[in-house]
């Protein structure tokens, strides 16, 4: 049967659209529904004894699409599209934070009614994080916004924040939005999540639809639960080779940022696949489809796998079905990297595609790391960090500010020993190192928010940081300057010494032979023994 | 909600599908095409800069065109495509939404009015301190400009709608760019904000800030008063009603596919 091929979260809707399959399943011999179960192989159909009819719509002439076209083909309960075409799409999951939910929710009762009702209260997520540890009046009344909203609208799923003072005090509040739909479990295969954040495209890590939308559209999903979205051409980006012990995902993000520039993938969708993003951990992947809008994609999609179902292990229990990309799929354009052969690189002022090796940055002076935000502020990002800290032995050379994404990441940093520390916490090692405490979790400066955010660029300065953008006043101050960084480049950054012009080099040096492809790890050699 | 979403679907289909090819031609233009003709002689005589004539009093009020050639109430008919005309501010590539409304303004809701206005006072206040002309001068909430010419990817970055919002809260009425950020694009599209209008060569590189220019968004020209040239812009398509109607919703609200609002 067609239908029992698919997924139980699948609604019957796929049945009726299986182009004809339905109503000839009792006597057809085999079923075209491999592609729907995420296999690769194309099976044959079997044509069931039947007068004229157009090829079509026996389902036996299938172009073959990829895994974003097959999203969106499902989610528009279409058995078949191409990229251009307009679709009407089912939402899975709508998330909003702070800065956008009033907006959306003040467009959402004025279209359809100041007491009309959300389509469905457990498919919205609300979850302040952008401005909220702040005097700003406004950015206080704007989480109380959401939580009238949230009370009056019975959402399930508002993390909730009162107490500003002491962010523990608050059992609901997460962070950042992006990492706590992940670690809520809100992320899943197959699934199209949409939010009103650019960077919504994290999720496609999980081998989701996900993508930024604005208020407007947002506040047409919170009343209808559909939206129109044209279908993208896929950019398919090959990952191969061992990933080098100094290299994190955000140096391959910035590769490709680099590479296609800031609008190379406008109106596009960018598939990752490869033997070295296999290698990725879940977060690696999320920090890799994070920046994909910084390239002007419209979404980010890594296959799911084993990685990705052992993450949502504890995480969900709502039934899922991953799609994959056929083998026959047509990609817009295909770029193939041997990962071995990449170095750490930055992103230079004043722009995410303004690519340099971080070697060759020697001679420029840094007045203050950040490590934090969506891009930059998980667990695996600071446990990088830490692992840098530990090797060098040194303390910090300037300020530097550690912002944990979540609760759970900030539990994380307190509670997670590191390898090779012999027992320390991140957050040990951070104080031996002489950074900052880590700070209540949240966007933070990231992107500036109100003057008395902490860590945010009130002057003109250099700041390496592991976030995602360094357009002028990014983070503040609109003479600022901004390398963007991944968690390892900006912890050895750090550690350079003062009123040198050395820094980023210096600090890759403890790190690596830099410009080597055969460097390993200065720690390893000494610390691998240690590693519990 | 089915048949709305379908009939929705096949008119809002054709306006998506603008955003990537803006080359479809819009055949009942031809007549309009006419008319304009004789009455851009007019209106390309008139050298002298028009002060700016702000339309929007901090509602979403439909755009009334300048040009005495169109009609006062945008409607989906042609002979209604409104014109714009004022002096223009010129800025490169890759204009992001920081520099286009600042992070730190994000607290204002723009559902609300009064903060609507105040967004459109920091319009552009991001730019940094090599564009010598401030957008809006301090202490106003709207700014002398009505049309911007831009480079390429005009409003990368976030999906912040406040972006196209404080541009039509500051009183802009089109943006003329070589290449948009798409969600930039469909903000701009949906909220009815701005015209987000293509350009075919570097306008950025041939105007000026402070130039005279109208916009014939019928005609899909841009006359700079001031150098005199005129260049040839890329179709909104079908883009364009629904800006004129004032968004995504009240288009299909006005076209009959989504149920008139409830009052209660």
């Amino acid at each position: 049967m067609a239908s029992a091929a698919i997924g139980s979260n699948s609604s019957p809707l796929l049945r009726k659209n299986e182009l004809g399959l339905s109503s000839f399943s009792s006597s057809s011999l085999c079923i075209q529904t491999s592609k729907r179960r995420g296999s690769k192989k194309v099976v044959a159909v079997m044509a069931p004894p039947q007068s004229q009819r157009p090829p079509s719509t026996t389902g036996s002439v299938k172009t073959a699409m990829t895994m974003t076209e097959k999203i969106l083909a499902r989610a528009s309960e279409r058995s078949q599209l191409e990229p251009g075409e307009n679709v009407w799409v089912n939402v899975d999951i709508l998330m909003t934070h702070d800065v956008c939910g009033p907006g959306t929710f003040g467009i959402f009762k004025r279209e359809f009614g100041k007491n009309a009702k959300v389509w469905d209260r457990e498919k919205i997520v609300i979850i302040p994080d952008h401005y909220i540890f702040t005097s700003d009046e406004l950015a206080n009344r704007n989480v109380d916004i959401l939580r009238d909203f949230c009370m009056e609208q019975n959402i399930k799923y508002f993390y909730d924040i009162k107490d500003l003072g002491n962010f523990k005090a608050n059992p609901d509040y997460k962070g950042v939005c992006h990492v706590a739909l992940a670690q809520e479990g809100h992320c899943r295969p197959g699934e199209i999540l949409l939010g009103t954040d650019s960077h919504t495209c994290t999720a496609g890590a999980f081998g989701q639809f996900a993508t930024g939308i604005g208020n407007t559209d947002a506040g047409f999903v919170m009343g209808a639960g559909k939206i129109l979205l044209k279908v993208p051409p896929t950019l398919k980006f090959v990952m191969d080779g061992e990933m080098p012990e100094y290299l994190l995902a955000k140096d391959l993000i910035l590769q490709i940022i680099g590479e296609i520039s800031v609008s190379g993938a406008t109106y596009k969708s960018l598939e990752f696949v490869g033997s070295t993003v296999e290698s990725l951990s879940m977060e690696e992947r999320m920090t890799l489809c994070n920046m994909v809008i910084e390239a002007g994609g419209k979404n980010g999609v890594v296959p799911a796998d084993n990685t990705t179902f052992k993450y949502l292990e504890d995480k969900t229990s709502v039934a899922f079905e991953p799609v994959y990309s056929d083998g026959q799929a047509r990609f817009l354009s295909e770029y193939r990297f041997d990962v071995s052969k990449i170095e750490p690189l930055v992103a230079k002022p004043h722009s995410p595609d303004n690519r340099a090796l971080a070697r060759e940055c020697k001679d420029v002076k840094i007045d203050r790391v950040y490590i934090g935000s969506c891009t930059g502020g998980k667990t695996e990002d600071f446990l990088a960090a830490a692992k840098v800290f530990l090797a060098s032995g040194k303390k910090v050379k300037v300020p530097t500010f550690l912002v944990p994404a979540t609760q759970k990441v900030w539990m994380d940093i307190y509670s997670i020993p590191v390898p090779g520390s012999g027992g320390k916490t991140c957050s040990q090692i951070f104080e031996e190192a002489g950074c900052d405490v880590p700070a209540s979790p949240n966007c933070g400066a990231c992107l500036g928010g109100p003057r008395d955010t902490y860590a945010r660029l009130n002057v003109p300065q250099v700041c390496v940081s592991t976030t995602n953008r360094n357009f002028p006043g990014r983070m503040g101050h609109k003479e600022g300057q901004i390398y963007l960084a991944s968690p390892y480049t900006a912890a050895a950054s750090a550690l350079t010494v003062k009123n040198m012009k050395k820094n980023v080099y210096e600090g890759q040096k403890i790190f690596s032979k830099a410009g080597s492809k055969d460097a390993t790890l200065a720690m390893s050699s000494g610390d691998e023994q240690n590693e519990t | 909600m089915a048949a709305a979403s379908a009939a929705t679907a096949s008119a809002l289909t054709r306006f998506s599908s603008q955003c990537q090819s803006p080359y479809l031609r819009i055949t009942s233009r031809r007549d309009v095409c006419l008319r304009q003709k004789l009455s851009m002689a007019i209106t390309c005589s008139m050298k002298s800069p028009f002060k700016h004539i702000s339309t929007y009093s901090g509602s979403k009020s439909p755009i009334v065109p300048l040009s005495a050639t169109t009609t006062n109430s945008p409607t989906t008919s042609p002979t209604s495509t409104p014109n714009f005309h004022g002096i223009c501010y010129v800025v490169g590539d890759n204009i992001d939404t920081d520099q286009i409304i600042p992070a730190e303004y994000l607290t204002l809701v723009p559902s609300n009015p009064d903060e609507y206005r105040k967004l459109g006072s920091y319009a552009l206040i991001g730019l940094p301190s090599t564009y010598p002309v401030r957008f809006v001068e301090p202490g106003e909430f709207q700014s002398k400009y009505s049309i911007i010419i831009g480079g390429d990817n005009f409003g990368c970055g976030s999906s912040r709608e406040h972006a196209p919002v404080a541009l039509g809260a500051s009183g802009v009425k089109a943006v003329v760019a070589e290449s948009y950020a798409r969600i930039f694009f469909r903000n701009s599209v949906a909220t009815g904000e701005v015209y987000p209008l293509e350009s075919e060569v570097r306008l950025c590189e041939e105007c000026s800030t402070g130039d005279v220019v109208t916009v014939e968004l019928a005609e899909c020209l841009l006359i700079n008063h001031t150098t005199g040239k005129q260049y040839k812009l890329k179709p909104i398509g079908d883009a364009g009603p629904v800006i004129d109607a004032g968004g995504i919703f009240a288009y299909a609200r006005k076209t009959g596919m989504i149920p008139s609002q409830s009052t209660t």
